[in-house]
């Protein structure tokens, strides 16, 4: 290990880092940069996104109108669900891939640098392309990011941009997929087996398939709306022989796959963290592996659980409750053995930990209330109720968000170098896990109670929730600023990081110095003779 | 005498049980699902509650086990981790098998349920509803009696932007039309859904029926309320159909079946009047 050090700091002295600004983050093809660059815009999408919900929960803090037009309300809440999916959770996890999956496979970048420059560049010019909707005439998009038409061609001239937005962001994500398979498939070290990757590998690696399988089917159907509104296609006009309901099938077809990218590459980031923090290997590694793969099979199988109201046969109802039911099979088998990696373990509780724990549980109870929304009987009183953005909320912000903020917690000393604020930093965490479920609790009693979702509006009973739930959601969104403060402070200096950083961590990238040097990996890792090199799941002896 | 006073007895209990269940009855409604009015909306709600008891066991056993490795194998209690305690094909197995063998359970009900939900049948009465940005209009078929129903003028006042009306002092806000869909109790009811212009959700909780109104589709489902659940009851569109998709309401008027014939036979007499006015084909009782 000592050797390693000394070697790579002595490398580290002509790094070759481009200089200058624009130089270096404009036209970078480093994989560390680019890396970086996901993650700050990323950050940046999240507090956009994340006021757009501010402006949310401050109209429902009370019943009347007070703050927004109706119009207005249901931008904010489309600005919103597509600020956060495609420009905060998304780029966060390219992100992650980016510097992780060549640290710890051992290759010294991607694949295919250039094209990694061109995916990233593409995200700011589709953002501001989404963003400007906001001040053209006839206001932006405001029939849900579910884009259902008839709606959605109600929309002004924000329509093409948004459809041009869309198709950008699907550009985006194809070509940041294709690298990370070319990576992942040609550039791992000498020694390292498929089932020898780390998890975060696998699930990346499994979410880059469902992203070249289900992105071109959104471009698809945006595309038709397109031709709809513009050249007189009637796909999805009944008047013109077409059929609305077509557009949801498409569209659902992209969008369960897209659940799944969103949660895979988090379950990856679990899968890394909690042993760690439990001083044992991961338990059960094939069946994770195996797990993973059968999660993304039956995304593909089950998407019209999400239209269960729209009047489909008996039989495909039938199909589609019992395929969405055992999706929870898989999910559970990863649950367990998480927890049983715990088991037998020597448990401690920093702060990616504790970020971990708190998916383990909050997630799981996202699981519990999408097991009662696969039951489709039950799902006709739940449809489009505060229960569903209840469910949707714990597995994307404490499953998802939760798992990035872990990450950037695991290995934020491997980036700067140096460790952060552990006191501030549980502050950040403890604010989060208890105003979140102050926020996202109470919207299940609403929901049951009869409140529709995507309503600026309520009747007198949802009073008393709403308010909590508001109260909730300003103390999260408050809570977050902690966030990028930390991690400025982290990145200015503080106590100096081992390579290891953490006492029981394993894999090639805890091998390396920290700060990883800009320039890693440049001759392959020898699997055997490394100190913490062994895959996380097996023992070195 | 003594069966007077028994009755009175009777009487004042049963008023005392009522006093003491409304206020759990209403608490109840704002944290869980209404059991609803009619047999279907009953096996539904029992549906729902035998997941979430489901739920509520597995969480237990679970976040049980979890919390307990948290707490029991903490390093700051001396714990030492067991590097050979990695996997177990026969653990594996067990936690596959068994979420398998309590999915089956839940599913028979559930599916039993789902074919029930789909057997529109023997209908004695059928109902167009419509949905239009934002009101919904209802046509009793072959009678020739339509109902327009928008939100009702008080609440339309109250929740313009800055109205500085009080929500809290008008009946019913949100949920109250200007003429709702009357319905008989004690009869199987078939209602035909579609929309005009965008897609809306035709949702009313009571009844656990919830289906999306598309244009140029006709949805179907039905409905038999129990003879003794006359009165008003309320649901939204539950489907983002614009800018006034939380304005427009369902208000449902249960009546018995004398009644309802009554109101429809007033209903098909007033269409006969040439010289009725603009309002006569519809209810003039609006509900608050």
């Amino acid at each position: 290990m000592a050797t390693t050090d000394s070697a790579a700091a002595a490398h580290d002295d002509h790094d070759h880092k481009p200089h200058g600004f624009w130089n270096r983050w404009l036209t970078t093809t480093n994989h560390k940069d680019i890396g970086t660059l996901y993650l700050v815009f990323s950050c940046i999408m999240f507090f956009i996104g994340g006021s757009f919900a501010m402006l949310i929960r401050a109209e429902l803090f009370r019943p009347g109108l007070q703050f927004l037009d109706p119009a207005l309300f249901n931008t904010m809440t489309t600005m919103h669900a597509l600020v956060m999916i495609f420009g905060a959770i998304m780029p966060a996890f390219v992100g992650l891939a980016n510097w992780m999956i060549p640290l710890q496979i051992g290759a010294p970048d991607m694949a295919l640098p250039r094209m990694n420059n061109f995916s990233f560049w593409i995200l700011p010019f589709a953002f501001t392309l989404l963003l400007s909707t906001l001040f053209v005439p006839g206001g932006a998009p405001a029939g849900g990011w579910t884009m259902y038409p008839p709606l959605v061609l109600q929309t002004g001239n924000a329509l093409p941009l948004m459809i041009f937005a869309v198709h950008l962001m699907g550009a985006s994500s194809i070509l940041g997929a294709i690298n990370v398979i070319v990576t992942i498939m040609n550039m791992r070290a000498p020694g390292m087996t498929l089932l020898r990757m780390p998890l975060f590998v696998w699930t990346w690696l499994i979410t880059a398939y469902l992203l070249i399988a289900a992105m071109p089917v959104l471009a698809g159907a945006v595309t038709m709306l397109l031709t709809d509104h513009f050249f007189g296609t009637s796909f999805f006009n009944a008047a013109g022989g077409g059929d609305p309901v077509m557009f949801q099938h498409i569209f659902w077809f992209f969008g369960h796959p897209e659940v799944y990218i969103m949660i895979l590459p988090a379950f990856g980031i679990i899968s890394e963290i909690i042993p760690t923090f439990s001083g044992k290997p991961l338990f059960g590694y094939d069946a994770m592996v195996y797990a993973t793969a059968s999660i993304a099979f039956l995304s593909f199988i089950v998407w019209a659980h999400h239209m269960f109201t729209v009047g489909m046969p008996l039989s495909s109802e039938l199909f589609f409750m019992l395929s969405t039911m055992l999706i929870s099979i898989p999910t559970g088998v990863k649950v367990f053995n998480w927890s049983t990696t715990m088991w037998r373990g020597s448990v401690s509780f920093e702060p990616p930990m504790l970020w971990a724990l708190a998916f383990l549980f909050l997630f799981s109870i996202g699981g519990f209330s999408g097991l009662m929304l696969a039951i489709a009987p039950a799902d006709f009183q739940y449809q489009d109720t505060y229960f569903v953005v209840a469910h949707f909320h714990y597995v994307l912000v404490t499953g998802a968000i939760f798992a990035i903020m872990g990450a950037v917690y695991y290995w934020l000393p491997k980036w700067t170098g140096h460790m952060y604020n552990m006191a501030l930093a549980k502050w950040h965490f403890w604010l989060s896990v208890v105003f979140v479920n102050v926020l996202f609790f109470p919207q299940h009693f609403l929901g049951l109670a009869g409140m529709p979702r995507r309503v600026p509006d309520y009747a007198t009973q949802f009073t008393d929730w709403n308010m909590v739930s508001s109260i909730g959601g300003f103390g999260f969104g408050l809570s977050q600023l902690l966030f990028p403060y930390l991690i400025w402070q982290c990145s200015r200096g503080g106590i100096k990081a081992t390579g290891q950083v953490w006492e029981s961590a394993r894999g090639l990238e805890w091998e390396l110095p920290s700060p990883a040097p800009y320039h890693s990996w440049a001759e392959a890792p020898s699997m055997a003779t490394l100190a913490h090199g062994a895959p996380s799941h097996e023992v070195d002896s | 005498m003594i069966t007077r006073m028994l009755s009175l007895r009777h009487t004042a209990l049963a008023g005392l049980a009522l006093w003491l269940l409304a206020p759990t009855a209403q608490a109840a409604w704002t944290l869980n699902m209404t059991p609803g009015i009619s047999a279907m909306s009953r096996e539904i709600y029992s549906l729902h509650m035998l997941m979430f008891w489901w739920c509520v066991g597995i969480a237990i056993v679970v976040f049980g086990f979890m919390i307990y490795s948290m707490v029991h194998f903490r390093k700051s209690k001396g714990a030492v981790a067991d590097q050979y305690f990695l996997h177990s094909n026969r653990i594996e197995i067990i936690w596959t098998l068994v979420p398998v063998l309590i999915l089956i359970s839940m599913a028979v009900p559930a599916a039993r349920v789902l074919v029930l939900t789909e057997d529109p049948v023997a209908t004695e009465l059928s109902i167009r509803v419509t949905g239009y940005q934002w009101k919904w209009g209802y046509e009793y078929l072959d009678t020739g009696v339509t109902v327009v129903s928008t939100l009702s003028r008080d609440s339309n006042r109250a929740r313009q932007l800055g109205s500085g009306i009080d929500p809290y002092s008008v009946p019913n806000y949100l949920l109250s039309v200007d003429h709702p869909l009357v319905v008989p109790a004690g009869v199987k009811v078939r209602v035909l859904i579609t929309a005009q212009d965008v897609i809306h959700s035709w949702w009313v909780p009571a009844l656990a029926i919830k289906k999306d109104a598309i244009p140029g589709f006709i949805n179907e489902a039905w409905f038999d309320i129990d003879a003794d659940k006359t009165g008003t009851y309320r649901g939204q569109c539950s489907e983002l159909c614009g800018r006034d998709h939380g304005f427009m309401p369902i208000v449902l008027e249960v009546k018995s079946k004398a009644d309802f014939d009554l109101w429809l036979k007033a209903q098909r007499d007033a269409l006969k009047q040439p010289a009725a006015t603009t309002a006569s084909a519809t209810t003039t009782t609006p509900t608050g």
